[in-house]
C-alpha cells in the first residue's frame, strides 16, 4: 500500500530571503544598499564601463574628424570683396575706427600707428569677447574686462587671459581710401 | 534567460555509488574548465561505502551572499545563486567557511571563488546539467516532478532543512524515504551516529533473509 502523498515542497521564493525570514519592513538599512537578488544589482559592471568610454571617445574622434573635413572643405572658399572701409584723411595718426568686414561680421577695429600704416583687428577680445581698445603710443591693444593686452604691431597675445591673437584684417592704401581685402586667420 | 520552472534538480543520496562521473563531467564544463564544483561526500569512510554528492542546493536565503563583503555573489530571480562575478570577488574565503553545504570552492591561483551554478548556460536553454546528462544511477537528476514521482514511488523530494534557528529552502530537492519528516534538522543530526555502520554488517545478509537463499 503507497503510503498517503503529502503536501509537495514548498518552491523557493523568486526574492532572496533575509535569514531571519522576517518581512522587508523590519529589515535592516543595508540590505537595500545591498541586495541579493541579481536584479536589484544595478551597479555599472566593469564591460559597460569600458563600452561606454569607447563609445564615448569614438563618438568625440568622429565628431574632430567631422570639424576636420568640414574645415577642409570650406578653406577653400574665396576672400571676401576688397571693401573701402575709411578715407586715408578721415583718421588722424593714432586714431581708430570700427567696420564691418564682410559686411555684417562682428565688429573690426582699424587703427592708423602712423602716416602711411593701417592695421585691423577683429574687435573682440579672444579671451571673452569684450571690445579691445587702442593704446597707441604703448603699441598695444588693450581690453579692459579683465585685463588683456594685445601687441598692435601682430595681433599677438601679450599680457592678461587671453591666449590666442586677434585675427587680423588685411588692409590696403589705394587712392587715398583703405580698403579691406581679407582675414587672416590664424594658426592657434 | 531563466530556468524553466518545470524543470528541478533531484539529489538523491541513497543511489549515489561513488563512480565520480559527476566530478569528471563537471570539470568538463566550459565555463570552468578543469575544476569541478562538485564535493563528492564519504559519510563514514572508515566503516561505509557511501558517498553524497553534494551540488549547490541554490537556498533562497543564500549565506555564501550573506556573508560576501564584496558584494559579489548574486541570486538570479529563478532562484539560482551564481558563481562569485569576478571583478568583485575578492578571494576572502568568508562564503567557504559560511556555507552549511561546504559548496563554494575557493580557487587560490585565480583569486576567485567558482561554485555550481546548476549549469546556468545549459538549464538556461533547458538542457541538463552536466553531472545530471552523466550520473549512472541518477544520483543527481534533473527533470520534472511528475517523472520523478513516477520513477521514484518510494521517495519525495524535500528542500527545507533547519540550522538552529534558521530555515533554509532550497531550489534543489533531496530525495528523502516516504516517510521522513518534512525538515532536515541538520543540527540535530550531526551528533546522530551514521547508519554506515548497520549497512555494511549486514551486507552478505547473515543476520536476514538472504542468508537462507
Amino acid at each position: 500500500m503507497m503510503p498517503q502523498e503529502r503536501s509537495p515542497v514548498t518552491p523557493v521564493e523568486s526574492q532572496t530571503v533575509p535569514p531571519d525570514r522576517r518581512p522587508d519592513a523590519e529589515q535592516p538599512k543595508w540590505r537595500r544598499d545591498f541586495p541579493i537578488d541579481s536584479s536589484q544589482d544595478d551597479y555599472v559592471s566593469r564591460r559597460e564601463l569600458v563600452k561606454f568610454m569607447a563609445l564615448t571617445s569614438g563618438a568625440l574622434v568622429v565628431g574632430q574628424v567631422w570639424l576636420l573635413i568640414k574645415s577642409v572643405l570650406e578653406g577653400g572658399a574665396p576672400a571676401p570683396a576688397a571693401r573701402p572701409i575709411a578715407r586715408v584723411d578721415e583718421l588722424p595718426v593714432g586714431g581708430a575706427r570700427t567696420f564691418e568686414y564682410p559686411p555684417g561680421s562682428p565688429p573690426r577695429l582699424l587703427v592708423r600707428t602712423g602716416p602711411e600704416t593701417f592695421v585691423a583687428y577683429d574687435q573682440q577680445c579672444t579671451h571673452l569677447l569684450c571690445p579691445v581698445i587702442p593704446v597707441v603710443d604703448e603699441g598695444r591693444l588693450r581690453c579692459p574686462c579683465h585685463n588683456g593686452w594685445f601687441d598692435l604691431a601682430t595681433g599677438r597675445a601679450v599680457a592678461g587671459p587671453p591666449r590666442r591673437p586677434l585675427p587680423r584684417i588685411l588692409v590696403e592704401v589705394r587712392g587715398g581710401m583703405v580698403y579691406a581685402t581679407g582675414v587672416e586667420v590664424s594658426a592657434s | 534567460m531563466p530556468v524553466p520552472d518545470r524543470y528541478e534538480f533531484f539529489i538523491d543520496p541513497g543511489r549515489c555509488i561513488g563512480c565520480q562521473s559527476c566530478i569528471q563531467a563537471c570539470a568538463e564544463c566550459d565555463t570552468h574548465k578543469g575544476q569541478s564544483m562538485i564535493q563528492l561526500d564519504y559519510m563514514d569512510r572508515a566503516q561505509s561505502t557511501q558517498t553524497l554528492p553534494v551540488v549547490c542546493l541554490h537556498c533562497d536565503s543564500p549565506t555564501c551572499a550573506e556573508v560576501c563583503p564584496a558584494d559579489a555573489i548574486k541570486r538570479t530571480e529563478d532562484g539560482v545563486v551564481q558563481s562569485a562575478r569576478k571583478p568583485r570577488c575578492i578571494a576572502c574565503n568568508n562564503c567557504v567557511l559560511a556555507c552549511p553545504f561546504g559548496v563554494p570552492k575557493m580557487n587560490t591561483g585565480m583569486g576567485l571563488m567558482m561554485k555550481c551554478d546548476m549549469c546556468y548556460d545549459r538549464t538556461s536553454v533547458g538542457l541538463k546539467p552536466m553531472c545530471a546528462s552523466v550520473c549512472p544511477s541518477q544520483a543527481l537528476a534533473f527533470g520534472t516532478r511528475e517523472e520523478m514521482a513516477r520513477l521514484r514511488p518510494q521517495s519525495r523530494p524535500i528542500n527545507t532543512f533547519q540550522f538552529g534557528a534558521q530555515t533554509i529552502r532550497t531550489k534543489v530537492n533531496l530525495m528523502a524515504p516516504r516517510e521522513a519528516p518534512d525538515v532536515v534538522d541538520v543540527t540535530a543530526a550531526m551528533f546522530e551516529p551514521t547508519i554506515g555502520h548497520d549497512v555494511l554488517q549486514d551486507v552478505f545478509g547473515e543476520s536476514g533473509e538472504g542468508h537462507d537463499a
